[in-house]
């Protein structure tokens, strides 16, 4: 077994990604996701990779998806603000299929907001921040083992399924440190190439898998990439029924993968009574207050979506029937899932939004009201 | 080994981050599990900073110091911060020559000589981070010599270990002799009850 270390959350984002094989970064610094661009910096260029701080994070976006057609893993990171400039390259990279990874270590906002304090406010932009229907991957990290896990996961994905994955962090995992296992073996997954020559390959294919091999750029392949409704050679179209067909495969391209796609973490569901929902930092804050109440006699169990989007309702829904408690550092996103699957009346919520922590504490008090 | 908050605060700059990162390091070594923050406010540079290690051998799930057993303040404005509302049992240690106007406390507080025996060792404050490490891993009892010795090895900046390892080992002793002599004096008291 490896050695245990002690790690900082974004440091681990970086070991992560190095492990997966990201060879590319382009950002721009922000806190609290700062040390994961040092990281970068300091790593890439010994392994031949590449690190560039861009002008700003609209361009930081749009370099890491050149990067990416060229078949190199790419990542980028920045916070609350940054992700808003990211929106408009996220939503090309998400139509045009590049697989890259966006970390967004969430901060008080809206805003400039609280550039050094914690919050989950992102969740709904993470979800739809970019115009348009769309498919997204976003996972929330809540430990810092975690960071290292999903960050690999998090390429994996983006490879497999030809989509921007997003890392949903929050200040509080990003500088956090704690013991960290690397682990000994990974799964390293890595695009699905064309076997076929310059002048077959199709670059948007309609295949059974509905994700269409890629082909890298600068190896002979030329094509079309475009953030218009294209064909499946990649050319743009304004054709209704070609247009029918790329959004349908475009925003279903994730359903039969997401059994692999949604991971949960669920505690003592069997017989609780009220579920708390909770993800990210606040997931820690409510396992404690879980404890708290189980040991008070109080059945409570804790459901922890991992994935957060899209989101893992079949697996929610297996424990029907419940009260539910949403615990969260916004002021109500993902309750809004919650509600939509269960009914409002069956949905309490427990919010801050003032830059500090939800403590186990609070989360048993609220445990106790809702009861 | 049961789970130990600590609660490190003082000026931003003196060290205090990495004083925790070591203490964390440590915790790790003795194959415990750790959590360690820090507050990254304005604070942190200049006004009261702090720095926050939880080391036990269960889960840690929220990472955050509640109620802390030790709390360290090395400047007048952290100790008026952090030092003043504490329960009886929580160990308070506060540097002599920076924190001078403190609140009577009858048991567990320790008023020592932290930054001055850096200053008279290394001819600077430099070092007093690791002085107070040593202080603090030493009254926690829980954390081995060897393993602190380790994470300041492993830790500090290039060119200065050797240096450091003398600050901790002088942390050490102060803590061992002051945690010695408040014990004694304590059985002391309740002899005479």
């Amino acid at each position: 077994m490896n050695k245990a270390r002690l790690m900082q959350g974004n440091e681990a984002v970086a070991e992560g990604a190095l492990a997966a094989g990201v060879l590319f970064y382009a950002g721009y610094p922000i806190t609290p996701s700062t040390e994961i661009a040092e990281k970068m910096a300091e790593r890439l260029p010994l392994i031949g990779g590449t690190f560039i701080q861009m002008e700003d994070e609209i361009g930081s976006m749009a370099a890491i998806i050149g990067a990416s057609l060229t078949g190199v893993k790419s990542l980028t990171a920045t916070s609350g603000p940054g992700f808003s400039l990211k929106q408009e390259n996220l939503g090309y990279a998400i139509a045009t299929e590049v697989p890259c990874v966006v970390v967004n270590v969430q901060r008080g906002g809206p805003s400039t907001g609280l550039p050094t304090s914690p919050a989950q406010a992102d969740v709904m932009q993470a979800r739809w921040g970019t115009h348009g229907d769309h498919p997204i991957i976003a996972l929330t990290p809540s430990s810092v083992q975690e960071c290292y896990e999903l960050t690999v996961k998090a390429f994996n994905m983006a490879e497999e399924f030809r989509i921007p994955v997003i890392l949903l962090m929050d200040e509080v995992i990003g500088h956090l440190r704690e013991k960290v296992v690397l682990p000994e073996e990974l799964t390293i997954v890595d695009r699905k190439r064309s076997t076929l020559p310059p002048g077959d390959y199709i670059p948007y294919e309609n295949n059974e898998s509905m994700i269409p091999a890629m082909a890298n750029f600068g190896e002979g392949y030329r094509y079309h990439v475009t953030g218009l409704t294209h064909n499946e050679k990649g050319l743009p179209t304004g054709n209704p029924e070609v247009t029918k067909k790329f959004m349908q495969r475009l925003t279903q391209k994730l359903n039969p993968y997401l059994d692999r796609i949604q991971l949960v973490e669920e505690l003592y569901l069997d017989d609780a009574e009220l579920i708390v929902i909770a993800y990210g930092c606040t997931a820690r804050s409510a396992m404690e207050g879980v404890h708290m109440a189980r040991n008070l006699g109080i059945k409570v169990g804790l459901f922890r979506p991992i994935t957060i989007w899209p989101f893992p309702q079949e697996q929610l829904e297996k424990h029907a029937d419940r009260k539910y408690l949403v615990v969260e550092m916004n002021n109500g996103q993902l309750v809004g899932e919650i509600e939509r699957i269960f009914g409002y009346k069956a949905v309490e919520r427990l919010n801050r939004i003032d830059g500090e922590l939800i403590t186990p504490k609070e989360v048993l008090d609220r445990i106790r009201e809702v009861l | 080994m049961a789970k130990q908050e600590f609660l490190l605060t003082g000026t931003g700059g003196q060290g205090l981050i990495l004083a925790a990162i070591m203490l964390a390091e440590a915790g790790i070594n003795a194959g415990q599990n750790v959590a360690q923050s820090q507050s990254y406010g304005p604070e942190a540079r200049g006004g009261a900073s702090r720095a926050e290690v939880i080391i036990g051998n269960e889960a840690i799930n929220y990472p955050k110091v509640e109620k802390p057993d030790f709390v360290l303040t090395l400047s007048q404005e952290a100790y008026k911060k952090y030092g003043l509302h504490l329960d009886n049992e929580a160990i308070l240690i506060v540097d002599n020559s920076q924190v001078t106007e403190v609140k009577p406390r009858s048991r567990n507080f320790y008023s020592l000589p932290i930054t001055m025996a850096a200053r008279t060792h290394f001819g600077s404050e430099q070092s007093a981070n690791v002085v107070a490490l040593g202080v603090v891993a030493s009254l926690s009892g829980k954390i081995p010599m060897e393993d602190v010795l380790a994470a300041v090895q492993q830790r500090a900046p290039r060119g200065t270990a050797e240096q450091n390892i003398k600050a901790l080992q002088i942390g050490w002793q102060m803590g061992t002799k002051a945690g010695a002599k408040q014990e004694s004096e304590h059985c002391q008291n309740e002899g005479d009850e």
